[in-house]
């Protein structure tokens, strides 16, 4: 009760499930708890290492579980869920093409690079590899992106407290951001670590209540796919592949190369090999065998995300006595797709049920927050501060600096949260961001990688002319809509089909401007290229290992999951 | 340093606690939600509780199990 009294002036009359003194008591222990883990590990974030790199003592599990949970924030979870009872079984790409062979491929072909370097960041990579201009451009591209996208993860939380549970958005927005921001300004990537692990455990419990209920009363997966026939009148929603003959077949309106070279190809590839938000995790690990086995790891808690979060969406298409419209379309009595994950929570889950399955929601948006924050303050340290602001001081100074620029990460966040409120919508313009910056750069850290030709002057404008080239196609098919039939290459594609084009072409750019510029510019000599690019890098051999503990069977192992999981939803 | 999965040992275990009162409370009085029949948040708090009692004894200070 004193609760529910102390929250009362946050509290507005319109929502759509209320919270008893139980549920609140469980989020406000959560709270309670995230403060506290802050608390504790500040004695253990003393030098730059501990505090920007959790002092590479992470274990496998809790580095594979990190990186997945990094990027398991609630937009994640409400956003596919939306784009599952919007588009159907389509949105499970997303888990599956979009997590096989990118993270595998990180795993084992690309982190090792990033370890063996010694870097602290995917920047600082670019910055060995092509100097210091490829570093600052994607350093400050990095920083601007990861604030962007805290502050679009903030505001999102805070439109869904609103709507769900009729709480303040200002109160939202700044109790999630004061704690955060103190529990990663203590721990540093200690806390996020920590924090995004426990997220990750009271995601799946919390959520699990749906798939689990949902299919008993729909009558299994079977019965599902007859009430979802029955609801849309046709089969597209769940099938995976075989609507994706042309453009005008799935509900997506996607051709299957858009999903396999633009998603499974370009997108996923850069997201998870180049983005430094989640590559942080995994170079926090222990050793090398631990850093090629946590997004290995991942892959396999990836691929069987959609139970929570597709499968919900797919359970409301078919289950809900009512029908979900566009956020556009919202009007007094209807419900938008993006509240689909709390109405499925509300039908299910009573008190206590219902308090811990949005403590999940409310963690998810706190640990995407807290992963672009710790990101930016290790990027901006290491990367903007350090070399071009004030070299050669002591180690506690950059980690003062890390501190105060977790700080000021979170108000660089809110403010983008408010400035984001104009937007009518917020997944285009998160997929936007993922365009312009990671597509190209994918292009530049991958050519790097395996090419030894690819020279300094190369990286820079090869990574500037993609960058440039997908900001202004996006502002070409914003002036003019047709021009997304000559970007998606059909008049029937949509929204979705411009987004994976989009970055596939700004990654080609990047790519042939990289390889034409390289041709007429000067190398780097051999010496300076030891450890950073394949058949100049010396490898640990994993041969003395027995099998099962050696990341390439593990990697095998999620192939083989991918494809079985393709064939049964083909 | 304390394992992260202590941490969640002692958040699950207190959820687990305060779900299987309210459910054990809700066996007379279900709530309004669908399927309540089948008393879903009395099998969260068992899991809740079998999960967060592994991690919590498991990984307590000083215990020598984890090992």
């Amino acid at each position: 009760m004193a609760l529910t009294i102390l929250m009362a002036p946050a509290i507005q009359a319109n929502r759509l499930i209320s919270l008893s003194p139980a549920d609140l008591l469980i989020i406000v222990i959560y709270f309670a708890m995230v403060l506290g883990i802050g608390f504790y590990l500040k004695r253990y974030a003393k030098t730059s290492k501990d505090f920007f790199l959790a002092g590479r003592e992470m274990s496998a599990w809790v580095a594979g579980l990190s990186f997945l949970s990094a990027n398991l924030g609630a937009l994640e979870l409400m956003g596919w869920a939306a784009a599952a009872y919007q588009y159907g079984i389509l949105a499970a790409h997303f888990y599956w093409i979009a997590a096989f062979p990118s993270m595998v491929f990180l795993g084992l072909v690309m982190m090792p690079f990033y370890y063996i370097s010694k870097t602290h960041s995917v920047p600082g990579y670019l910055r060995l590899r092509y100097g210091e201009a490829t570093r600052a451009l994607s350093g400050i591209s990095f920083a601007f992106m990861t604030v962007l996208m805290s502050g679009i993860n903030m505001y999102a939380m805070a439109i869904v407290m609103k709507v769900v549970l009729g709480w303040n958005i200002h109160f939202s927005i700044w109790v999630s951001s004061l704690t955060v921001a103190a529990y990663v300004t203590l721990g540093g990537l200690f806390s996020a670590i920590f924090n995004e692990v426990l997220q990750f455990f009271l995601i799946w419990l919390g959520v699990l209540v749906v798939p689990i209920l949902g299919l008993m009363e729909a009558g299994g997966w079977s019965g599902l796919v007859v009430k979802i026939h029955q609801r849309v009148h046709s089969d597209d929603y769940v099938h995976l592949w075989s609507t994706l003959g042309s453009f005008a077949g799935n509900p997506m309106g996607v051709h299957w190369t858009g999903i396999v070279f633009g998603l499974g190809g370009v997108i996923a590839f850069g997201y998870w090999t180049t983005d430094f938000l989640v590559v942080q995790r995994a170079m926090a690990a222990k050793d090398l065998r631990s850093a090629k086995l946590a997004p290995i790891i991942a892959a396999y808690f990836k691929m069987v995300v959609p139970l929570i979060v597709i499968l919900p969406g797919l359970l409301a298409l078919g289950l809900l006595p009512f029908r979900l419209v566009p956020e556009s379309a919202v009007s007094p009595g209807l419900h938008s797709y993006n509240e689909v994950l709390p109405l499925m929570l509300a039908r299910y889950a009573g008190p206590g049920l219902l308090g811990l399955g949005v403590t999940a929601l409310i963690a998810g948006f706190m640990s995407g927050m807290a992963g672009n924050v710790s990101a930016f303050a290790t990027v901006w340290t290491y990367d903007i501060y350090q070399p071009y602001i004030r070299k050669s001081e002591s180690d506690a100074h950059y980690v003062r600096v890390g501190r105060w620029c977790t700080i000021l990460g979170v108000i660089l966040s809110i403010a983008t949260a408010y400035f984001v409120t104009q937007f009518k919508s917020i997944m285009d313009y998160m997929q936007a961001l993922v365009s312009f910056f990671i597509a190209p750069l994918f292009g530049t850290v991958i050519l790097g990688m395996i090419w030894r030709r690819a020279t300094p002057k190369a990286g820079f404008w090869g990574l500037l002319a993609g960058t440039v080239s997908s900001i202004a196609m996006y502002a070409l098919v914003k002036a003019n809509p047709a021009y997304l039939a000559v970007i998606a290459l059909s008049p029937k594609a949509k929204d979705m089909a411009e987004n994976l084009y989009r970055a596939l072409w700004s990654w080609i750019i990047c790519v042939l401007v990289t390889v034409i510029v390289s041709l007429f510019t000067t190398p780097k000599p051999v010496e300076e290229l030891t450890g950073l690019v394949y058949g100049y890098t010396r490898f640990p051999d994993d041969g003395g290992l027995p099998l099962y503990q050696r990341p390439v069977f593990w990697g095998a192992g999620v192939a083989i999951f991918f494809v079985i999981l393709q064939w049964a939803f083909w | 340093m304390l394992p992260v999965w202590f941490f969640i040992g002692v958040l699950l275990t207190i959820y687990g606690v305060i779900i299987l009162v309210i459910a054990l409370g809700e066996l007379s009085h279900p709530p309004a939600v669908v399927l309540a029949q089948y008393h879903p948040a009395l099998f969260a708090g068992i899991l809740l509780l079998l999960i967060g009692g592994f991690y919590t004894f498991w990984f307590w200070p000083g215990s020598r199990k984890k090992k």
